[in-house]
């Protein structure tokens, strides 16, 4: 299985709103808490629409929470 | 390990377990050497038929079990609903699926074609669609493990 080049910050960002749980986000963009491990894990990249919704959730725009290739935000 | 993990490798195991029970079952059932081409086909039907009711009422009876252990287990519910990456693993496991069981079809027409016994050409259905929803069991599991 190729690698995915489209990574994230959600684990980071989900620590950064209140401590909040897989479960949490994953009940605020409808998926199961699986889609959000897959997610968390490089293992799935988002569909636009998904990726637009956790956007939403966190407030964010998506590019603050995606990046794809090599992160170059820290 | 995840409830689709989970419900991935008990999918897999009851359908190689149902299968090769019922071979056993029917297969001392099977009627001698050289008996007519009517009773023969008649032999076959009722196989697949028998074997598409059976799986479909123990896959339930499985799925209920194994989601009233999960919730026991765990405390947690399982998935109401599928959502994109569910449908998603649902595709490509169709997609390997459909491609192993026409790949068997067609073998079973060469069969025909090669004037085979008309037996083998059964055999060889029977064979695809077992193997085909095994494939299928294995496509989800490998894709809720390693990602899509």
């Amino acid at each position: 299985m190729a690698k995915n080049l489209v990574g994230n910050h959600i684990r980071k960002l989900r620590f950064n709103h209140n401590e909040m749980t897989q479960q949490q986000l994953a009940d605020k963009v409808g998926v199961t808490r699986q889609t959000i491990v897959a997610l968390e894990k490089g293992n799935y990249s988002p569909s636009l629409e998904l990726a637009f919704r956790i956007s939403h959730a966190f407030g964010l725009p998506i590019e603050e929470i995606f990046f794809y290739g090599e992160d170059t935000s820290q | 390990m995840t409830y689709q993990e989970k419900k991935s490798i008990t999918t897999l195991i009851s359908a190689v377990l149902i299968f090769a029970i019922y071979c056993l079952y029917k297969y001392a059932q099977y009627p001698e050497e050289g008996m007519a081409l009517e009773e023969s086909i008649r032999y076959w039907g009722s196989f697949v038929l028998v074997l598409t009711l059976v799986s479909i009422i123990a896959h339930i009876v499985i799925s209920i079990i194994f989601n009233i252990i999960f919730r026991i287990t765990t405390g947690e519910k399982e998935p109401a609903f599928a959502d994109e990456l569910d449908k998603l693993i649902e595709l490509k496991a169709h997609r390997n699926s459909f491609f192993l069981f026409i790949l068997g079809f067609l073998l079973a027409m060469v069969s025909l074609a090669t004037d085979q016994p008309l037996n083998l050409m059964f055999l060889i259905l029977i064979a695809s669609g077992f193997l085909s929803d095994v494939t299928g069991s294995i496509t989800k599991l490998y894709h809720y493990r390693k990602g899509v």
